[in-house]
């Protein structure tokens, strides 16, 4: 058998500290989303009521399906509040720790404003600015292997998805200077 | 023999070099999605997807059906040798798969995995061969309210048979459908839910909503996780294939067993997850020590992956022949279907015959250039989980954005796929399941039309869903599907009230 003893062993510098203190439980979260949702079914099933929820000479008018449905959507956020406020009451789950958090912002900042400058810039450069911003950041990851494995990756796209398979990402003014 | 000779035409279609490169590079970005930590099959062919879309819709479907066999095969690579499930129907494999791996026999635990992924397919994809013309001809007699009745049986089966809460299947499933219908109505063109906005003129595509529920989410769900990895490297040598080749014999009943559970629950919408415990649970059961499960059995790897392979294939049956996806990844194919013009369902086998037999012989070739694929590379792709995922992530975060953007060369798309993967991270941490809300996009409009086609027909007349044998039996069985935990729970009354009568 070659099979090996060696063992891969990859460890991450910024995996999260045991014991962190929690941030909000997991039936506080429910309770919001089962509002939010209950919100959501109320806008929509106003929407399809105001467009026509009923039947005239065709047929079912186009707000019918979708209507009943918001009610559907709206009975089983209540449901789930109701279910939500009462089991609030025995031991409260964590959703998420203070440590872990840190770590969610800590991928979710940087793809918001990666969003926000691929508006401005185009897809590649936010790209570029992405990969090596978080390599170097959050992974502590030497400055030129950031830069290079940035780079690498957002060419081997380019060269992908723009040249080879015709599929046309949002540019900016970089690529407008090299006249793409 | 009519599907012989149409699959002998199918494999003509698709032995050209070209689809034979592209099955390749399907299988080798699958496998590399599978081990990646944060992706796996249904987002790997997500986020994939827009690379196929100039391609025609053979080569393309053959492309994303290989990524898909690619990452089922890669996904036991992580289970096995890091104790990682890529994927929840790989948890059961990692219960004897992983001491395996610990006791110095990842490599027979890595073929036996390979070889029962290949086994369980393998089946699924002869029944899918002969069965699917089958089912797509009777389906040809379906009018509007059997149609109908076929999308109520397969969401309410996801409520009445779905292991989360009800109500949070009910909540899924209708949000679903609701955003499903966001947009231009296709029957009278008028406007709904839009609030004015020219972006949702044209709608939520679930595609873009795919890949952020699960790419996107699953990244935030990763990085929040502790990520260092241990694990053990393997190498497969020809020697310990064939000797776990050799006693394949010895365990047909558990790989029969576990390929039916697999089938029959890809078809119905039980999924893989279920497929792959249930098939380890009746290893265990019917096995003459059950005790030594969970220390290293190499029937423990055989039973789920079989179970779970079977079942993610012919999940792709009811998809091809009646238009209804079985699983997540079906519904993103069937996604694909659409973007290349193809309307899935019992026409597309008199329609495009090329195409539908073309795809049905890359899962038999796939399936074994798959297997030989990862017997020889296992070292590469499990070496890969030695990049940092701090690499991995924002590599991933682009792939995703890429993907959200080319289905409709739309901004918006990015900022909605962002929206999605919050969803998807809150929804998955409050138990919310996200496979109803996926097929419940998918299917939103289709199920829509056909309920106001028969409605339209009939008058307003519910009754219409009870009008014949055939679709009276489809709705009355959603029904019963839709409240089996009530009859169930009823049914398990009843019993116990009789053995207590019995008792006493």
């Amino acid at each position: 058998m070659s099979q090996t003893d060696l063992e891969i062993v990859v460890d991450d510098p910024t995996a999260p500290e045991e014991n962190s203190p929690s941030v909000t439980s997991s039936g506080t979260i429910e309770i919001i989303v089962c509002l939010l949702l209950l919100a959501l079914a109320a806008i929509l099933g106003y929407d399809n009521w105001r467009t026509g929820a009923s039947w005239d000479s065709t047929g079912p008018e186009p707000g019918y399906f979708p209507f009943y449905l918001s009610v559907i959507l709206a009975g089983g956020s209540l449901y789930g509040l109701i279910v939500a406020l009462v089991a609030r009451r025995g031991a409260a789950e964590t959703f998420v720790t203070r440590a872990q958090a840190r770590r969610v912002m800590a991928v979710f900042v940087p793809t918001l404003l990666f969003c926000v400058v691929t508006q401005f810039l185009g897809l590649y450069v936010a790209s570029f600015l992405l990969i090596a911003g978080f390599m170097r950041l959050v992974g502590k990851i030497a400055l030129w292997k950031s830069l290079l494995t940035a780079f690498l990756f957002t060419a081997i796209m380019f060269v992908t998805f723009d040249v080879a398979f015709d599929v046309i990402m949002p540019k900016g003014p970089l690529e407008a200077a090299f006249g793409y | 023999m009519e599907a012989f000779g149409l699959l002998l035409h199918g494999f003509a279609v698709l032995l050209t070099w070209k689809t034979l490169v592209l099955m390749m590079v399907g299988l080798v970005l699958g496998i590399f999605v599978g081990v990646l930590p944060g992706l796996g099959g249904p987002n790997g062919v997500a986020i994939l997807l827009p690379l196929t879309f100039t391609m025609d819709p053979t080569s393309a479907i053959v492309m994303l059906s290989c990524i898909y066999w690619g990452a089922l095969f890669g996904g036991a690579i992580t289970s096995i040798l890091f104790n990682i499930p890529g994927e929840a129907w790989s948890v059961a494999t990692t219960f004897d798969g992983y001491p395996m791996a610990q006791q110095g026999r990842a490599a027979e635990a890595l073929t036996a995995a390979f070889t029962s992924s290949f086994i369980g397919s393998l089946v699924a994809v002869l029944l899918i061969t002969f069965l699917a013309p089958m089912i797509s001809s009777f389906a040809l007699k379906f009018g509007p309210p059997e149609f109908f009745a076929v999308y109520l049986l397969t969401f309410c089966s996801f409520v009445g048979l779905g292991r989360e809460a009800k109500h949070k299947t009910v909540i899924s499933m209708s949000l679903g459908l609701l955003l499903a219908g966001v947009g231009m109505d296709t029957v009278s063109g008028q406007l709904r839910m839009t609030f004015g906005s020219a972006e949702l003129l044209r709608g939520i595509n679930f595609l873009v909503a795919v890949i952020g529920l699960f790419g996107i989410s699953e990244i935030l769900l990763t990085m929040e996780e502790r990520l260092a990895l241990r694990g053990h490297a393997a190498s497969i040598s020809l020697r310990v294939v064939l000797s776990v080749w050799k006693d394949l014999p010895k365990y047909w009943v558990t790989l029969l067993r576990s390929s039916f559970i697999g089938c029959w629950l890809g078809i119905t919408p039980g999924g893989a997850i279920a497929a792959s415990f249930m098939g380890y649970n009746l290893a265990k059961r019917f096995a003459k020590e059950p005790e030594s499960f969970g220390k290293g059995r190499i029937e423990g790897v055989f039973a789920p992956e079989t179970a779970a392979h079977a079942s993610g294939t012919s999940a792709l049956l009811p998809m091809l022949a009646l238009g209804i996806p079985g699983s997540g990844t079906a519904a993103i194919l069937l996604g694909g279907l659409m973007v290349w013009g193809l309307n899935p369902g019992p026409l597309l086998f008199v329609e495009h015959k090329d195409f539908v037999w073309g795809l049905i012989a890359s899962m038999y070739l796939g399936n074994v250039v798959g297997l030989v694929l990862v017997l020889t590379t296992v070292p590469i792709f499990a070496s890969i989980l030695r990049v940092p995922f701090a690499a991995v992530a924002p590599m991933i975060i682009v792939s995703c954005a890429i993907g959200a953007y080319a289905i409709q060369n739309a901004m918006f798309d990015i900022w909605l796929m962002l929206g999605f993967g919050v969803v998807g991270y809150v929804f998955k941490k409050i138990g919310i399941p996200l496979a109803p809300f996926t097929l419940a996009l998918v299917l939103g409009n289709r199920a829509e039309d056909a309920f106001r086609l028969s409605m339209i027909g009939s008058g307003g007349d519910l009754k219409v869903f009870w009008s014949n044998g055939l679709v009276g039996s489809i709705t009355t069985l959603a029904i019963l599907l839709l409240f089996w935990p009530v009859i169930d729970g009823l049914l398990g009354r009843v019993g116990w009230t009789r053995r207590a009568k019995s008792a006493r």
